[in-house]
C-alpha cells in the first residue's frame, strides 16, 4: 500500500520546516488545553513567527466519551438524556434534533401544542446560549463587566428551565412524542415578563461593547472568512452567515412548526469577527420576537402524540386502566420497537447546523446514533481565519466561533 | 405524512427523473449508481466504491454546494461491512442527498473527498479513528477522538462495550 498516507508516524502535530533554514526561525506554542479562552478542554499547537501566527492546529479528543458508542446500548427513550450532554449550553436543542429524528422514522405526528412549546423552549435556549457566548467572549477580549450583566438574564431562564423539567442545565424535557410533562401554569407568564424586558437589556449590552473602541479595534477586520471558504469548510450557523450565505434552517427548511412564525434571518458581508457579534445580537431580538408569537398564539391540545405503544401514559391512567399499566411496564422495560431505515434530522442550534443520523435495524435499541455538531465543523476554519494574522487575535476568533468543547469530542 | 417509500432502483429512477443529482450522476457516470432508494421523503443512492470523489464533484457541480455531514455504519457480521455515507445539501434547491458507500471489512478503504470538500477533513478522521475505514489521498490521516497510540476502533460492532479490552 505504496499510496497511502504514513498516518501512524505524525504523531507531533506540526514537523519542524527544513526549508525555512534555522528552526529558531519560528517557535511552537501549545495553547491549551487548561487555557481560559478555549472554552473547555481545547489544544490548540500555534506556530508562530515573532507575534504573527503561521499556523493554528486544533488537537481535540480529550472530552471524547463515546457517546455515539453508548446509545447503540440504549433503548430510544433512553438516549435524550445522553444528548444533553453533548451541548451543555443547548439541551433543548439536542433534545428536539433526537426527538424530531426518532419521530421520522416512527413517522409519528405531534400535536401542535407540543410542537410551539418546543419552539418556544428552543428559542429561550438559544438566548440562553448567545448570552453566555456574549458574556465569556468579552470576557476574552478583556471586557470583564459584561459577563455579570448577561449571567443576571440567564440565571432567569435557567430558572424558567428548572420550573419547566426541574433542572437548569440537563433537561430532558423532550421525549419521543411530544413532551415530558404539561408545563406548569405559570410558565408562560414567566416567559412574558422575561421577553418584555429583554430588548432592552440587549440594548444595554450593545451600549457597554458597540461603542468601545477597544472592543472595536479588536474586532472589526478580525478572522476574515470569505463565503466561499465558509462553505468549503463546513461551517453553519452564525459564523456562515456573517459571511454573507443566507441559510437558515428554520426558515428554509422548517421543522417542528417554524413555518408559522415571522422572523428575519440577520446576514453580514463583512466577513469579520464583528460581523458574527452583531448578527447574534440581531439573533437574539429575533428569537424574541419568536418567543412572543409563540406565546400570543399558542394552541390548545394535548403535548404528547396518541401513540400508546410509544409515549408514556399519564401517572393518573397508569393507576387506574389495566392497559396503560401494560403499555407502561412494556416500554420502560423492553422499550418500543422502530422500524427499519435510516434518517438524518437536521436543527439550526445557536452555534449552526446540527444533526441526527439515526440508523434503525428494526429493534428497540437504534443501530447507530451519529450527531453531526456544528462546532466540529467550524473548528476546521480556524486555520483560515487566524492565518497572518497577530497571536492575541486567535482568542477573539476562537469566541467568535463560539465552540462548545463537548459537542466536539462527543 | 411522507409519501410511500420506494426500495428499488427503477422506481426511484422513474419517480425522480427530474432530480438534479439523480441526472446529473446518470449523464455523467451511468454506472455509478448501484443501488437508490427513497424512505421517509430521504433521498440514498449508493455509490460504487471507486467513483465516489468523481460522483461528489458531479453533484457538487449540480448545485449541491454543501457537505454536512460523513459518516459509517458498521454491519458486522454481513458482507461488504462498512457503509461509508455522506450527507449533502444544497442550499440553493433546499434539497438534502444521502450518498453510500459499501465497504468490504478487509482492507477497508475508500477514496477521500476532501479535495472536493475540504471540510470532510475531519470527518473522514472521525470514520477512521472510530471504524477502521482509510481514506486514500486524505491529507493528514491521523486518530482525532482517541489517543495516538490507541489500538482498536471503538465503534466497530465487535468492539466490546464493557469491561477489559
Amino acid at each position: 500500500m505504496a499510496d497511502l498516507p504514513q498516518f501512524v508516524e505524525t504523531s507531533t502535530l506540526i514537523a519542524p520546516r527544513a526549508e525555512e533554514g534555522s528552526k529558531d526561525h519560528t517557535m511552537i506554542l501549545n495553547m491549551g488545553p487548561q487555557h481560559p479562552s478555549t472554552h473547555g478542554v481545547l489544544r490548540l499547537v500555534v506556530e508562530i513567527d515573532g507575534e504573527t501566527v503561521i499556523k493554528v492546529v486544533p488537537d481535540i479528543g480529550y472530552l471524547h466519551t463515546g457517546i455515539e458508542k453508548t446509545c447503540e446500548a440504549k433503548f430510544y427513550q433512553q438516549v435524550v438524556p445522553m444528548t444533553d450532554r453533548i451541548d451543555y449550553l443547548s439541551p433543548m436543542t439536542n433534545n428536539l434534533c433526537y426527538c424530531l429524528a426518532v419521530e421520522k422514522l416512527l413517522q409519528l405526528e405531534i400535536p401542535e401544542r407540543a410542537q410551539w412549546i418546543r419552539v418556544l423552549l428552543n428559542e429561550l435556549t438559544r438566548l440562553n446560549s448567545h448570552l453566555v457566548w456574549l458574556g465569556t467572549h468579552a470576557m476574552d477580549i478583556g471586557a470583564l463587566t459584561v459577563f455579570l450583566y448577561t449571567f443576571r438574564e440567564r440565571e432567569e431562564i435557567l430558572r424558567i428551565f428548572e420550573h419547566v423539567s426541574g433542572q437548569r442545565m440537563m433537561t430532558s424535557y423532550f421525549r419521543v412524542g411530544g413532551l415530558a410533562l404539561d408545563p406548569p401554569l405559570d410558565l408562560f407568564d414567566r416567559v412574558q415578563a422575561l421577553i418584555k424586558i429583554l430588548p432592552e437589556k440587549i440594548d444595554e449590552y450593545q451600549n457597554l461593547l458597540t461603542g468601545n473602541p477597544i472592543w472595536v479595534s479588536r474586532l472589526k477586520n478580525v478572522g476574515h472568512l470569505s463565503a466561499a471558504d465558509a462553505i468549503a469548510l463546513g461551517v453553519t450557523g452564525p459564523p456562515l452567515r456573517a459571511s454573507g450565505v443566507d441559510w437558515d434552517l428554520r426558515r428554509d427548511m422548517p421543522y417542528s412548526s417554524y413555518e408559522k412564525f415571522q422572523f428575519k434571518v440577520p446576514i453580514s458581508n463583512d466577513c469579520d469577527v464583528w460581523a458574527r457579534y452583531v448578527i447574534r445580537l440581531e439573533e437574539m431580538r429575533e428569537s424574541v420576537k419568536i418567543c412572543q408569537q409563540a406565546l400570543d398564539g399558542m394552541p390548545e391540545g394535548d403535548i404528547k402524540a396518541n401513540a400508546p405503544k410509544i409515549v408514556l401514559p399519564d401517572r393518573e391512567k397508569m393507576k387506574t386502566q389495566m392497559e396503560s399499566l401494560i403499555h407502561h411496564f412494556k416500554i420502560v422495560t423492553e422499550g418500543f420497537e422502530v422500524p427499519a431505515g435510516e434518517v438524518y434530522q437536521a436543527v439550526e442550534s445557536p452555534r449552526g447546523e446540527m444533526g441526527y443520523y439515526v440508523v434503525s435495524d428494526g429493534t428497540a435499541k437504534p443501530y447507530r446514533v451519529h450527531m453531526r455538531n456544528p462546532s466540529f465543523a467550524t473548528l476546521q476554519a480556524l486555520q483560515t481565519m487566524c492565518e497572518g494574522r497577530l497571536l492575541a487575535d486567535v482568542v477573539a476568533v476562537i469566541g467568535s466561533i463560539d465552540i462548545v468543547l463537548g459537542e466536539i469530542d462527543r | 405524512m411522507a409519501t410511500p417509500p420506494l426500495l428499488n432502483k427503477d422506481a426511484v429512477f422513474e419517480a425522480h427523473a427530474q432530480n438534479a443529482a439523480i441526472s446529473a450522476i446518470r449523464a455523467v457516470h451511468a454506472e455509478a449508481i448501484t443501488d437508490a432508494k427513497y424512505d421517509r421523503d430521504e433521498l440514498t443512492l449508493t455509490i460504487a466504491n471507486d467513483q465516489i470523489r468523481a460522483v461528489c464533484r458531479t453533484v457538487q457541480l449540480a448545485g449541491y454546494n454543501f457537505l454536512e455531514d460523513v459518516t459509517c455504519v458498521d454491519w458486522y457480521p454481513s458482507e461488504p461491512r462498512f457503509q461509508v455515507t455522506y450527507h449533502i445539501l444544497s442550499h440553493s434547491l433546499k434539497e438534502r442527498l444521502r450518498l453510500l458507500v459499501m465497504v468490504e471489512s478487509i482492507d477497508p478503504s475508500v477514496d477521500s473527498i476532501t479535495f472536493v470538500w475540504p471540510s470532510a477533513n475531519f470527518y473522514e478522521r472521525e470514520v477512521f479513528d472510530l471504524f477502521g475505514v482509510r481514506f486514500h489521498g486524505h491529507p493528514n490521516l491521523r486518530r482525532i477522538m482517541m489517543p495516538d497510540e490507541w489500538q482498536g476502533h471503538p465503534l466497530r460492532k465487535d468492539y466490546p462495550v464493557e469491561g477489559y479490552r
